[in-house]
């Protein structure tokens, strides 16, 4: 009897981990649409701003800027690493730390020197144990990121740039394809690539008020402010939608687990009843 | 055809509004820029304030209350790219009020701890906001 009932607790456990996936999988399912709707919604400010930027890009104007420009040397590269702030969502910032770790090592191998800005709890704590060298971190972001989360982050990072302690600036992120397929990418943000579209090739410039430098810089600094934002939120909805598939997965598991347990189950109450006929039934013959 | 520009106004989290127009003012911080098809290649920083469009339906215009950002001219389509923008009518006056009073007592208040450039910002964020209020109301009060 003692293996019935251990085997009893068992799937009745099995069974409230199961209940727990199936509501963490339900609530990822719901903040998914909600994050999603939040990633679309920030698309057309990114947009816009990109097609400034181009057209500035293919301005003539009298004054460059450093974002702007291309260095000859490559000593060391910032790198923005957003992940999640939780866990349970598969393998979703672990596939983008191995695919940031391998580029870290090619950069390290080359003699560049790799400097990270990290957004997320999961980030933070993983190259904190790795000992990666951080220029600065911000975690617990939550939910419904705004810009100003991130203000602090992205300036720390353009500061850093503009003081030639980094000569690139990437940033490394997921990337939502749809809810099932999510990819790490990584992005070069500083200095802006270079547009090559031939067209509106003619001289013209734009009248700047009150100065081109002043101008120009806030709108850089804007631009990429934005990028890192919509990387951010884009992130969120692939944490959700990791989420809502790796607790699918968990509770199609514990479904499983349940089923054979009761199986075995069944089998060791069936033993057990036998056993006891058998005895019952011997102790008669002796009787008799 | 009447003779239009294309607006947008975006801020970064939302897109605000997007659509034909005839002339759009704007508070640049040089002062306030009016806007009509043609106009040149213009790229200002925005100031706290309002943002009004002229729609091609005469006397139809709406009201945005910015809380700075650029805006870009290009001959054809004009962008605002806001920091945070709203329509006029989505405002709380009220909300806007608290806010006006604690950011004068926070300017007002000689106080090593509080930032006074931010004070100061704050301030004239919540009189722009009562400015695209109270345009608002002279409008719905005239029609």
């Amino acid at each position: 009897m003692a293996v019935t009932r251990e085997i009893r607790t068992k799937i009745s456990s099995v069974g409230n981990t199961q209940k727990i996936t199936k509501a963490m999988e339900m609530v990822a399912a719901s903040k998914m649409r909600k994050t999603q709707a939040r990633m679309r919604a920030a698309r057309p400010y990114a947009d816009k701003m990109r097609n400034v930027i181009t057209h500035l890009g293919r301005a003539h104007s009298e004054y460059r800027h450093t974002l702007m420009e291309e260095r000859t040397a490559l000593r060391s590269v910032g790198v923005l690493v957003v992940s999640s702030d939780r866990g349970l969502c598969g393998g979703l910032n672990a596939n983008l730390f191995r695919e940031l770790l391998a580029r870290m090592k090619s950069w390290e191998d080359s003699d560049v020197r790799v400097e990270l800005g990290v957004i997320g709890n999961k980030a933070a704590g993983f190259f904190g144990q790795i000992g990666a060298r951080q220029i600065g971190q911000t975690v617990g972001i939550g939910d419904r990121p705004g810009v100003d989360d991130l203000v602090g982050i992205v300036k720390l990072m353009i500061d850093a740039y503009a003081d030639e302690k980094i000569d690139r600036l990437y940033i490394a992120c997921n990337n939502f394809v749809n809810s099932m397929t999510q990819n790490p990418i990584m992005e070069q943000l500083l200095p802006l690539p270079e547009s090559t579209d031939e067209a509106l090739k003619f001289h013209w410039d734009y009248i700047y008020e009150p100065e081109a430098q002043d101008v120009v810089d806030h709108l850089l600094r804007r631009y990429i402010e934005s990028l890192v934002y919509q990387c951010v939120v884009e992130n969120i909805a692939c944490e959700q939608a990791a989420r809502m598939v790796a607790m699918k997965s968990a509770s199609d598991n514990a479904g499983q687990l349940i089923e054979e347990l009761q199986l075995i189950y069944n089998k060791a109450r069936q033993a057990a009843i036998t056993q006891e006929l058998s005895e019952i039934m011997g102790g008669a013959a002796a009787i008799s | 055809m009447a003779n239009t520009v294309h607006i947008d106004i975006v801020s970064a989290e939302h897109e605000i509004y997007s659509g034909e127009a005839t002339t759009l003012f704007a508070p640049a911080v040089m002062g306030e820029v009016g806007i009509t098809p043609g106009h040149t290649a213009l790229l200002t920083r925005l100031a706290p304030g309002v943002v009004r469009v002229q729609t091609a339906d005469d006397d139809a215009e709406q009201t945005f209350y910015v809380s700075g950002g650029i805006l870009e001219v290009q001959p054809t389509v004009v962008t605002v790219l806001s920091d945070t923008a709203m329509r006029a009518e989505d405002l709380d006056e009220k909300a806007v009020l608290e806010a006006r009073e604690a950011a004068e007592r926070a300017f007002h208040e000689q106080d090593a701890r509080i930032d006074y450039a931010q004070a100061q910002a704050r301030l004239a964020e919540t009189a722009a906001q009562l400015r695209a209020l109270r345009h608002l109301r002279k409008r719905s009060g005239r029609s």
